[in-house]
C-alpha cells in the first residue's frame, strides 16, 4: 500500500517535558478505513502521542502529514479542521443541553433574523444518527442519558464536523457489554464509510474483534507496527508489559497465612449496580488479596460496595462469621473496614488544612476530653502517626497539599489506620507515587497483613500487585473469572493474560 | 435498522403510560408554574372580598415587581452560567443618584447616559475581576455591593436628589402607555429581549454552554472568559435601567433605592427553575418567579399582615419552593 492511502502520518514525532523526554522518533500512520489499534503501558507515551495530533501538545521534533499534505496542528482548533475528531468521555459535552444542541454547538444552524433554528438542528441530528443507524433522541437532555449515549453524542458531533480520523480512548470502559457490541457495529458501519478510528485499548478481545493493524508503544519508542494477522496475543502482552520488575518491587515470602482459619471477611454472591455481579471470596486474617481487572472490571465498585457507598443489592458480607448490614461508610467503620481511596487528592485529603488535621479527622472520637477536643491528646497522637509512617512533613502543621504525592498517600493510610481497622481496602495505593516512596508503602501493606490485618489492594498496575498479593483475583465485566495464588503466577505475562481472559 | 443498534433506551424509552410520563416530567422546571397558579388561586379564594382580583389591584402586582423583574432577568444570565452578582442592589441605588444629578445638572439625554455609565463601569469592573483575575464573582460582586452603595451615599451626602424633569418621570416608571403602566412595559420588552437572546441566539447558547461544562465549553472553541465578562456586564447594565426606573417612578434618586434587591432577584431566578449551578436558564421562569413574590407580597398586606410577618411568611415560602425544586 502506498503513503497516498494514509489519511494521517506522523513522522518521527519526538517530544519532551522538562527536558525528559517521553517520545523518541515515533511514526505512526492510519490509512482510510482502517481501525488503527494503539497499545502500551503506562507511560508508553499513546496519550502524549495522541495529544501532538489533537494539537494539545507540540512536537519538539518531526512533522504530521494529513491527506498527503505536511499540516501544523498547534490547537484543538487546527486538529478539527484538519479532520481530526475526538470521542471524549463524559468530557466535552453541556449536559443541561440536549444532544442536538451539543452536537452543534457553537455551529448551530441559523434561521431567520439569525436566530438559532433548533429545529434545523434537530433534523440533522436526526439524520446524523439514521446514517450511523443508532437510535437517539435528539432533542433529550443530555445530564438524562446513560453513558453509551454520551458516546454516541460525542462520535455524532465529530461527524458533523466532517472528521476523518476518530480517537477513541478506551471507549469501552464505562460500557456494559452489549453497548460495547453495538459500538463495535457501529465501528465497522464507520469503517465501510471510510473513516479511520485510532483505538486505544487495553483490551485484547477488542483490539482483536475490531483493528486491522496494531502499533505498539514502549517507553516512548515505537516497538512494532503489524496487521493483527500477524501478532500473537502473548507478544502484544510482552509489548505491553514493559521493564521488567524492579527488585524493589519483588514478591517477598511472609509468614504463612493460616488457610484452614476461620475467614475475617466473607463475601457470597454479592450484587451491586451493574458492576458488581455474583462476587464471592473469603479473606484470612494476615492475607494480602489483590484485584487485578481493566477499567470498568469493576474493582472500584467492588470497594465501594464493601464500604457501603454503593446499595448492596443480593447477597451476604459476613465479618468474623457473622451477617452485617453495610449501608453507609460509617457502619463500614463500625464494622473494622477501612477504605482508602483512589483519588486521594478528591476523596482522601482535604488538602489546605494541616497535616495534623488531617491525621486526627477520623480520630476525633479518641481525642474528646468532655464536649471538647483535646489539643494535646491530639498532637501526641498525631506525632506518633507522623513517625510510625515515616511522614516526611517540617512540622504537622503544614498544609498536605505542600507534601509530595508520596507523603500525602502516607498520610491518607495513616489516617484510616488510626482506627485500627481489622480489614482494610487499597485503592490504586501508589499512583502517581515515586519508586522509593512506592517500596515504603508496600512495606507498609506487608507489614499491617502480618499484624493480622486482612487487606485487599486494588492496583492496574501488575508488578506492585505481584509484590505483595498472597493471592489474586481476576474480574471481568464485574464477575469473577480468575482466583489463583500467588504461587502460581509465574510473571506479569501470565496475569496479563489471565487479565484479558486468553 | 438491526435490533442489536438500539442501546437499550432506559432513560429516554418514550413515555408508556401517564405514570412513566409523570415521572419522566422534570419538576425542577414547571414547579415555579404550579405554584404560581396554587398561590394565585389561594388568594383569589382567601381574598376575594378584599379585591384581590380587581383589575386595579392585579396591574399594581405587575407595577410592583417590574424593577425586581427587570434586574432579575440580567441575573437569569448570570446565574445560568455559574456566577452571582450581589452588586445589582446598589447599582441601581447608585445609578437613580448620577441620573438625578446629570439630570439637573445637564437634562435628560446626559441624565440617562450617566445612569447607563454607572452599569458598564460597575459590570466591567465585576465582569473584568472575575474572568481575568479569577476571583470568584461571590466576593467581587459583595464587595462591589459596599462600594457602589458607599458612593451613592457619599456623593449624595445621603440626601435624595429630586428629579424634576417630567419626561424622564413619565418615561421611567411614572407613566402609562394607554391603559397598561409603563413599567409593565418596560418588564415586557426586558423579558422579551432577554428569552430570545438566551434561547435563541449563539451567545445565549454559549452562555448555558459556559454554565453547564466550562471545560466543554472551551473545547468546542468558546471564549469562556469573554462569556463570564459578557454576562456580569449585562446584569450591570440592567440593574442600571432598574435604577432609573426607581428614580422615574419615585421621580427622585436615592442611595437606598434598589437595597435589598439582589436577594428577591435570585430568589425569583431560582423560583423559575434556572438551575444555581448553571447551564440551565429560564427568563420566562424568571418571569414568574418574580411575579410570584409580588403576589405573595401583595396578597399578605391585603390579608392584613404586617411587615415583619411578611417576611417570615415569604422567607418561608422561598425555602419551600426551592426545596421543590431541588435537583433528584
Amino acid at each position: 500500500m502506498n503513503t497516498a492511502d494514509n489519511v494521517v502520518e506522523m513522522r518521527s514525532i519526538s517530544k519532551g517535558f522538562n527536558g525528559v523526554s517521553v517520545l523518541r522518533d515515533v511514526s505512526f500512520d492510519v490509512r482510510k478505513g482502517e481501525v488503527h489499534a494503539l497499545a502500551g503501558g503506562n507511560g508508553a507515551g499513546k496519550s502524549t502521542l495522541m495529544k501532538i495530533l489533537q494539537g494539545v501538545y507540540q512536537a519538539d521534533a518531526g512533522e504530521i502529514i494529513i491527506g498527503g499534505k505536511p499540516t501544523v496542528i498547534n490547537s484543538i482548533h487546527d486538529a478539527k479542521a484538519a479532520g481530526i475528531g475526538m470521542v471524549f468521555q463524559e468530557f466535552s459535552l453541556v449536559p443541561s443541553l440536549t444532544v442536538a444542541q451539543n452536537i452543534f454547538l457553537s455551529a448551530e444552524p441559523l434561521g431567520a433574523g439569525g436566530l438559532i433554528d433548533d429545529r434545523a438542528a434537530v433534523r440533522r441530528a436526526r439524520e446524523l444518527f439514521a446514517e450511523m443507524e443508532v437510535t437517539v433522541d435528539p432533542q433529550a437532555e443530555v445530564s438524562r442519558l446513560g453513558t453509551a449515549y454520551w458516546q454516541l453524542t460525542e462520535i455524532a458531533k465529530a461527524l458533523s464536523q466532517d472528521a476523518q480520523v476518530l480517537i477513541m480512548d478506551e471507549p469501552t470502559a464505562s460500557l456494559a457489554r452489549h453497548e460495547s457490541e453495538a459500538l463495535f457495529e457501529l465501528i465497522d458501519r464507520l469503517k465501510e464509510r471510510g473513516i479511520s478510528i485510532i483505538y486505544i485499548s487495553h483490551r485484547m478481545d477488542e483490539v482483536y474483534r475490531l483493528a486491522d493493524r496494531i502499533t505498539i508503544l514502549r517507553d516512548g519508542s515505537r516497538l512494532l507496527t503489524e496487521p493483527l494477522t500477524n501478532v500473537t496475543p502473548e507478544q502484544i502482552v510482552e509489548g505491553i508489559v514493559g521493564k521488567k520488575i524492579e527488585g524493589e518491587l519483588a514478591y517477598r515470602e511472609r509468614d504463612r497465612v493460616d488457610h484452614e482459619g476461620a475467614p475475617l471477611l466473607e463475601v457470597r454472591g454479592l450484587n451491586a449496580g451493574r458492576r458488581v455481579k455474583d462476587v464471592s471470596f473469603a479473606l484470612r486474617p494476615g492475607e494480602i488479596l489483590g484485584l487485578a481487572g481493566l477499567m470498568g472490571s469493576g474493582r472500584t465498585e467492588l470497594a465501594r460496595a464493601l464500604f457501603g457507598i454503593d446499595r448492596r443489592d443480593s447477597g451476604d458480607i459476613l465479618i468474623r462469621g457473622e451477617k452485617v448490614s453495610l449501608t453507609s461508610p460509617q457502619q463500614a467503620i463500625d464494622a473494622g473496614i477501612a477504605l482508602i481511596p483512589e483519588d486521594r487528592r478528591a476523596q482522601g485529603l482535604v488538602l489546605d488544612h494541616s497535616v495534623r488535621d488531617n491525621l486526627l479527622l477520623p480520630l476525633l472520637g479518641q481525642i474528646k476530653r468532655g464536649p471538647l477536643l483535646d489539643s494535646n491528646k491530639g498532637k501526641d497522637l498525631s506525632s506518633s502517626l507522623i513517625k510510625k509512617f515515616a511522614v516526611k512533613v517540617a512540622h504537622p502543621h503544614r498544609p498536605v497539599r505542600l507534601l509530595s504525592g508520596g507523603n500525602q498517600q502516607k498520610v491518607v493510610i495513616a489516617k484510616w489506620l488510626g482506627t485500627d481497622p481489622d480489614i482494610l481496602i487499597l485503592d490504586e495505593p501508589t499512583a502517581g507515587v515515586d519508586i522509593g516512596t512506592k517500596s515504603e508503602i508496600l512495606d507498609m501493606i506487608r507489614e499491617l497483613a502480618s499484624a493480622g490485618k486482612a487487606v485487599i489492594v486494588i492496583s492496574s498496575e501488575y508488578p506492585e500487585l505481584l509484590a505483595v498479593s498472597d493471592r489474586v483475583l481476576v474480574l471481568k465485566d464485574g464477575s469473577v473469572i480468575r482466583d489463583i495464588p500467588r504461587s502460581n503466577i509465574a510473571d506479569e505475562e501470565y496475569l496479563q493474560l489471565a487479565v484479558q481472559g486468553v | 435498522m438491526s435490533k442489536a443498534n438500539t442501546i437499550a433506551p432506559r432513560d429516554t424509552a418514550a413515555p408508556r403510560n401517564i405514570g412513566t410520563m409523570l415521572k419522566d416530567l422534570d419538576w425542577r422546571r414547571y414547579v415555579i408554574y404550579i405554584g404560581f397558579v396554587v398561590v394565585f388561586l389561594f388568594f383569589a379564594v382567601l381574598l376575594r372580598d378584599q379585591g384581590f382580583l380587581s383589575p386595579q389591584n392585579l396591574l399594581n402586582i405587575f407595577r410592583q415587581t417590574a424593577t425586581i423583574t427587570v434586574i432579575a432577568v440580567g441575573m437569569t444570565y448570570v446565574i445560568s452560567c455559574a456566577e452571582i452578582d450581589l452588586s445589582v442592589g446598589s447599582v441601581a441605588g447608585l445609578s437613580s443618584v448620577c441620573t438625578a444629578m446629570a439630570l439637573s445638572q445637564w437634562g435628560l439625554i446626559p441624565g440617562i447616559l450617566a445612569g447607563l455609565a454607572v452599569g458598564l463601569v460597575v459590570g466591567s469592573i465585576n465582569g473584568a475581576l472575575v474572568s481575568l483575575l479569577g476571583i470568584p464573582s461571590f466576593l467581587v460582586t459583595l464587595g462591589m455591593l459596599g462600594i457602589a452603595v458607599g458612593v451613592a451615599q457619599w456623593i449624595t451626602a445621603s440626601a435624595p436628589q429630586p428629579i424634576l424633569n417630567d419626561t424622564f418621570n413619565m418615561l421611567f416608571g411614572s407613566g402609562d402607555f394607554g391603559p397598561v403602566p409603563g413599567l409593565v412595559v418596560w418588564s415586557a420588552i426586558f423579558v422579551a429581549i432577554g428569552a430570545v437572546v438566551l434561547n435563541r441566539t449563539k451567545f445565549g447558547r454559549q452562555v448555558l454552554a459556559t454554565g453547564g461544562n466550562r471545560n466543554a465549553a472551551e473545547f468546542t472553541g468558546i471564549n469562556t472568559k469573554r462569556i463570564k465578562f459578557q454576562v456580569l456586564l449585562i446584569s450591570g447594565m440592567v440593574a442600571s435601567v432598574a435604577g432609573m426606573l426607581y428614580a422615574g417612578r419615585l421621580q427622585s434618586g436615592r442611595f437606598q433605592w434598589g437595597a435589598g434587591d439582589e436577594l428577591s432577584a435570585i430568589a425569583a431566578v431560582i423560583l423559575g427553575g434556572t438551575s444555581l449551578f448553571g447551564g440551565f436558564g429560564s427568563i420566562v421562569g424568571t418571569l414568574f418567579g418574580a411575579l410570584l413574590i409580588g403576589l405573595i407580597n401583595n396578597g399578605l398586606i391585603l390579608a392584613g399582615l404586617d411587615s415583619s410577618q411578611q417576611q417570615v411568611v415569604r422567607g418561608a415560602i422561598i425555602i419551600l419552593a426551592v426545596a421543590l425544586a431541588r435537583k433528584k
